[in-house]
């Protein structure tokens, strides 16, 4: 970065292992931490709020959930959408059910429900990969938003069959429900998604997200020196299912209010994994900035030509969004295959040295 | 006597192909065994065998004793024994370092739990076997590679990381499957005195596949060779190269040995 690290130096593994071992870098993360917290609250719109910031985060975190799984262990999933939906109708029925409980305990429990879906259904996972165990995970994808379409009992026999987030409160402020402010739900998302974060980057410097990288990257290799494929693609499931469950219950609670199962088909998948490729797979940061671009990249085109002072026909306008939109996931994917969160790392790499060319 | 590894008997074929045919090995607690052969003699799918991938169609492999003819590679990844591979396999998106620990794998315990808090019992144990990577990253002079991506390194290197992978196990058997192929001159020295120091201060056992007659007839306690999937000789270095049978397998009539133009450590 344009600061200089010269004089840091590392005195024990402890702090050679940590996850910013640069004090710099610790501190600026910690103060950009704090100012998501403290300043769309008092600065942003309810639009931007309500609009942009919330699905922000909760896309974000059903990022980092199928990173871990696509990213991290190697094994491509379009079940996210039926996971999330998983999430989403557990915490239904569980705060319905039991009004008294903790909304925040509701999404982690929701999360369990969703974790244990995914196991089943990471099951084929031991005997067929890539491109092959995508097409078997999307049995989980249509499988299971029929299945909360076929059965009214998942949304309480509403003749709409829509689920809809009742008020619940956490530490006495509303934060779910029609009666939530946009802030409350905000700082809401945004302390699931930065425990989250931080539980997942955990996961992937230890010894649970190595062997999921073996696995990843040679699957032989990794059973030569004692990773058991099994237990290591299906803890990869789970983990992944259990952050698609949370960020789904968000979506409805926190997000959306109330929903049916069309929010959750196979085009969400898709939304997130699109989010993995374009952010970095393998990277925590780059799910959160895979989501940055998918979501405020569309807004940005919508809002540019009548900055300029274009004035264009609404249909012509999207037309033009959606191809600027698709022209430049294929400019990101080509100038590097490895996403968003590789070039920020080049850039830091260069900056470390900058001026000097070596 | 029984060995620390043994093989008895062991065959497999593959369709119509008969890869091994009753072979028996024996390797002795702490010696270096090389087994040698042709092309094609049966040498990888014995290694294979031993190390879980390929489970015998007919015989026994025991371990200190015990039967491990069925068990799967990570488990016997568990019970101590690495390889190897003729083929590097390294996991090449990943830094040297985070290869190495990936070789503690089996000696590590930190649950889903607490790896999510790492702060504590994950952080501890990290640090624990991070102190074990580091010696062997010491012995096998490698400092300046721990944050390179493996798939980044030049070849030789590449073979040197996988062994600090497998010697990162902490191994009682170290299976070699051709550690010095495609290496030059240099690198072979380097790797041959690597593989004499494991087998002499740390006292494991090493069974060794190569082709360089020179090393494997200078290093190895005993030469077991194969040939079209059968034993056909073994003993110490100068019984196999003056046996008949060796050198018509080799050469396909009465000569010389194969003499040793490799290099000499």
């Amino acid at each position: 970065m344009i600061y200089r690290e010269a004089g840091q130096f590392k005195t024990s593994y402890a702090s050679d292992q940590a996850i910013f071992p640069i004090a710099q870098d610790r501190a600026v993360v910690l103060l950009a931490l704090a100012a998501a917290f403290v300043g769309p609250p008092l600065l942003a719109s309810e639009y931007w709020l309500q609009a942009i910031l919330i699905p922000l985060l909760i896309y974000s975190l059903a990022a980092i959930g199928l990173n871990l799984l696509t990213g991290y262990a190697g094994q491509l999933s379009l079940g996210t959408g039926g996971f999330m939906a998983v999430g989403a109708y557990a915490a239904f029925k569980l705060t319905t059910a039991f009004p008294q409980v903790s909304i925040v305990l509701v999404f982690l429990l929701s999360g369990l429900v969703a974790a244990g879906v995914g196991l089943v259904f990471g099951i084929p996972s031991l005997r067929i990969k890539g491109f092959y165990l995508a097409v078997a995970t999307l049995a989980s994808q249509f499988f299971l938003v029929w299945l909360f379409n076929k059965v009214a009992w998942f949304s309480n026999y509403a003749s709409s069959g829509t689920i809809t987030a009742p008020d619940r409160a956490v530490l006495g402020v509303t934060v779910t429900g029609p009666s939530a402010t946009a802030s409350a739900r905000y700082l809401t998302a945004l302390a699931l998604v930065t425990v989250f974060a931080l539980v997942a980057k955990n996961l992937v410097r230890g010894r649970v997200g190595r062997s999921w990288m073996a696995i990843r990257d040679r699957d032989i290799a990794a059973e030569i020196i004692g990773v058991r494929p099994l237990r290591t693609k299906l803890l990869a499931f789970g983990i992944s299912s259990f952050y698609c469950g949370v960020a789904g219950a968000e979506l409805v609670f926190l997000y959306l209010g109330s929903a049916e199962t069309q929010a959750f088909d196979i085009g969400l998948s898709f939304l997130i994994l699109f989010m993995v490729i374009i952010g970095g797979r393998g990277s925590i940061l780059g799910s959160v900035l895979g989501a940055v671009f998918i979501v405020l990249v569309p807004i940005f085109l919508t809002n540019a030509p009548h900055a300029l002072g274009l004035r264009l026909p609404v249909a012509l306008q999207k037309q033009i969004e959606l191809m600027v939109f698709g022209g430049l996931i294929v400019f990101f994917l080509i100038v590097e295959p490895r996403g968003l969160a590789r070039l920020w790392q080049i850039t830091k790499e260069k900056l470390r040295l900058w001026p000097f060319p070596h | 006597m029984s060995g620390l590894l043994e093989i008895r008997d062991a065959s497999k074929s593959f369709g119509g192909v008969q890869a091994v045919t009753r072979v028996s090995l024996e390797a002795q607690k702490g010696e270096i065994l090389s087994v040698i052969g042709p092309n094609g003699a049966g040498k990888t799918t014995v290694l294979n065998m031993i190390s879980g991938f390929y489970h015998p169609d007919s015989g026994r492999i025991s371990l200190e004793g015990r039967d491990v003819t069925e068990l799967a590679p990570s488990r016997i990844a568990e019970l101590g024994v690495a390889r190897t591979f003729q083929n590097i396999a390294l996991f090449r998106g990943m830094t040297v370092l985070d290869n190495l620990m990936l070789g503690r794998h089996v000696h590590m315990k930190t649950g889903v739990l607490s790896a999510c808090a790492y702060w504590g019992l994950a952080q501890k144990e990290e640090v624990v076997h991070r102190r074990r990577v580091e010696d062997i990253i010491d012995f096998l002079r490698i400092q300046d590679l721990r944050r390179r991506p493996t798939g980044s390194l030049p070849y030789g290197l590449q073979k040197r990381v996988e062994l600090g992978r497998a010697l990162a196990l902490d191994p009682k058997v170290l299976l070699l499957d051709e550690p010095m192929g495609g290496c030059n001159h240099e690198e072979k020295e380097d790797m041959a005195r690597f593989i004499l120091d494991v087998n002499e201060e740390w006292g494991v056992t090493v069974i060794l596949i190569e082709h360089d007659m020179g090393v494997v007839m200078d290093i190895s306690d005993r030469v077991a060779v194969l040939d079209m999937g059968q034993k056909i000789a073994e003993g110490t270095p100068d019984e196999v190269r003056a046996n008949p049978r060796v050198i018509k397998a080799y050469l396909g009539e009465t000569k010389a040995v194969p003499s040793t133009g490799g290099s000499r450590v």
